[in-house]
């Protein structure tokens, strides 16, 4: 059981996500950065699939009323125990009573807390991940909170490589599906010139600034569904990369895709920072 | 039927129609390849995401396409009051009564033709050409659940409370979304819909 002292702006129960429902209007949602949640749990013997927590931006604080195996990962938060510092991505021992505190992220957006057992929060069609477009999941913490720790399940897996957060990340992108509804010259636009993640970012989608993107259709496209990283265009001209909540679908064209092991680059880049996209 | 990518595993299949869209859907579901994770219809498209792309892309132009209902589609029953606070301005745009539409509306048969928007908001097809109007000018910030709305060629049901941009000509208690519930929505695509209504 843990104990929410300090929630922070924004704590959420986050796993692997609810794949195999957006026929429903269901989001996939999940970690945002998921290879950071999925090393988190291997560093402490969880299955993939077991819940912990994401933190945006700034950490929680959190009270362990019983003995606890931890990993951090993700996003650099100075973190400590009772007062004392304690290392980003290893294993540590927590002890009943004890304190963790989580500052400001030094870099990158999103910070992984595993706890050995995972969170034990009731699952919405299968999975503990709570969605913030769609309002489906746990609602995010409050201080005051209380988190239940599911039993010791041992999973044997060597950890996932941390990932390096990138100043600039290089985006590797999969042109379509609607590139033809773009100039022809929109591709190389988007290629050529750093885009800046905007502060109207979230885990739906990463907003973005730059050279608008201009189109050659000019009717309505009907709504067409969405895939994981997304670059969709709406009026405006300024591309939007969908996220892990991102819409089942969306009325506007989708120029190209980011590819799925570059998703996490797009999850840890913060408001005012820039992304180069690559085809 | 026009085959385009949708990053590294997704593959969006624009069609002609609706009727075409859901041919394939009803197609699709009767023969589900087991690498697929998502089939997602929408008004005039199928998106696939998943395994067996470069397959199904070879297979789908000469597959054998399913006609009529698809398979195990139910009938769902809305009970509704026709007390929309849209219903006269409905009744103007279209030159009709507000009985009118009423009677309309409640004699139709409506299917599911997809979902999207918010988890359980189907868009029902069916709807007749006297029935149709445009969104509202401005949406509204607030929608009631269960609001029954009229929107272009659809009609449909909020199944919770969010801003949106139909005309609302009636309200029904029915729950049509529950997460805990198995399955969680009345309305998936193919099922067949009638609202059993009345005026206020």
């Amino acid at each position: 059981m843990i104990s929410v002292i300090k929630a922070g702006p924004l704590t959420i129960v986050q796993d692997c996500g609810r794949p195999g429902y957006a026929h429903l209007g269901v989001p996939h949602s999940g970690a945002a950065d998921l290879p950071a949640l999925l090393r988190a749990n291997r560093l402490v013997g969880n299955p993939d699939h077991a819940a912990g927590l994401e933190i945006t931006l700034l950490g929680p604080q959190l009270r362990f009323n019983r003995d606890a195996r931890i990993a951090l990962t993700g996003a650099l938060m100075p973190a400590s125990l009772d007062g004392k510092p304690c290392p980003h991505d290893q294993a540590l021992r927590v002890q009943s009573g004890q304190r963790l505190k989580l500052g400001a992220a030094q870099t990158g957006v999103r910070g992984y807390l595993a706890i050995a057992g995972g969170i034990d929060v009731p699952a919405v069609l299968g999975s503990r991940a709570t969605d913030i477009l769609s309002g489906l999941g746990p609602a995010p913490l409050r201080d005051g909170d209380h988190l239940t720790i599911g039993e010791l399940n041992e999973a044997d897996a060597r950890p996932k490589p941390a990932t390096t957060i990138d100043a600039q990340p290089k985006l590797r992108i999969l042109p379509g599906p609607r590139t033809d509804w773009f100039v022809p010259g929109a591709l190389d636009t988007l290629c050529r010139h750093p885009y800046t993640v905007t502060p109207a970012s979230n885990r739906i989608g990463v907003r973005l600034g730059g050279p608008p993107l201009l189109r050659i259709v000019e009717s309505e496209l009907p709504s067409e569904g969405l895939v994981l990283g997304a670059i969709q265009v709406p009026s405006d001209g300024k591309p939007l990369v969908f996220l892990a909540d991102h819409p089942t679908t969306g009325g506007y064209p989708v120029i190209a895709v980011v590819v799925p092991e570059d998703i996490s680059k797009v999850a840890q880049a913060r408001p005012g920072s820039q992304l180069r996209f690559v085809l | 039927m026009k085959f385009l990518p949708a990053g590294h595993n997704g593959l969006l299949v624009e069609c002609e129609s609706l009727a075409q869209v859901r041919q394939l859907y009803a197609t699709l579901l009767r023969q589900r390849p087991a690498e697929l994770i998502e089939i997602v219809p929408a008004a005039r498209s199928l998106l696939l995401v998943g395994g067996g792309l470069d397959r199904l892309r070879r297979d789908l132009p000469d597959m054998p396409l399913q006609n009529g209902p698809e398979a195990g589609a139910s009938l769902v029953e809305i009970p509704v009051t026709y007390d929309g606070e849209d219903l006269e301005e409905v009744a103007d745009l279209t030159g009709q009564t507000p009985s009118d539409i009423i009677a309309l509306h409640s004699s139709t048969e409506f299917c599911v033709a997809f979902c999207g928007f918010a988890p359980g908001f189907a868009y029902l097809s069916g709807l007749p050409e006297s029935l149709r109007v445009p969104r509202r000018q401005t949406p509204r910030t607030r929608v009631e659940t269960g609001s029954v709305a009229l929107a272009g060629e659809f009609s449909g049901i909020y199944p919770r409370s969010s801003p949106g941009g139909w005309q609302i000509i009636g309200h029904t208690t029915l729950q049509v979304w529950d997460s805990t519930r198995d399955p969680p929505s009345l309305l998936v695509p193919g099922t067949r819909v009638r609202f059993n209504g009345h005026s206020s």
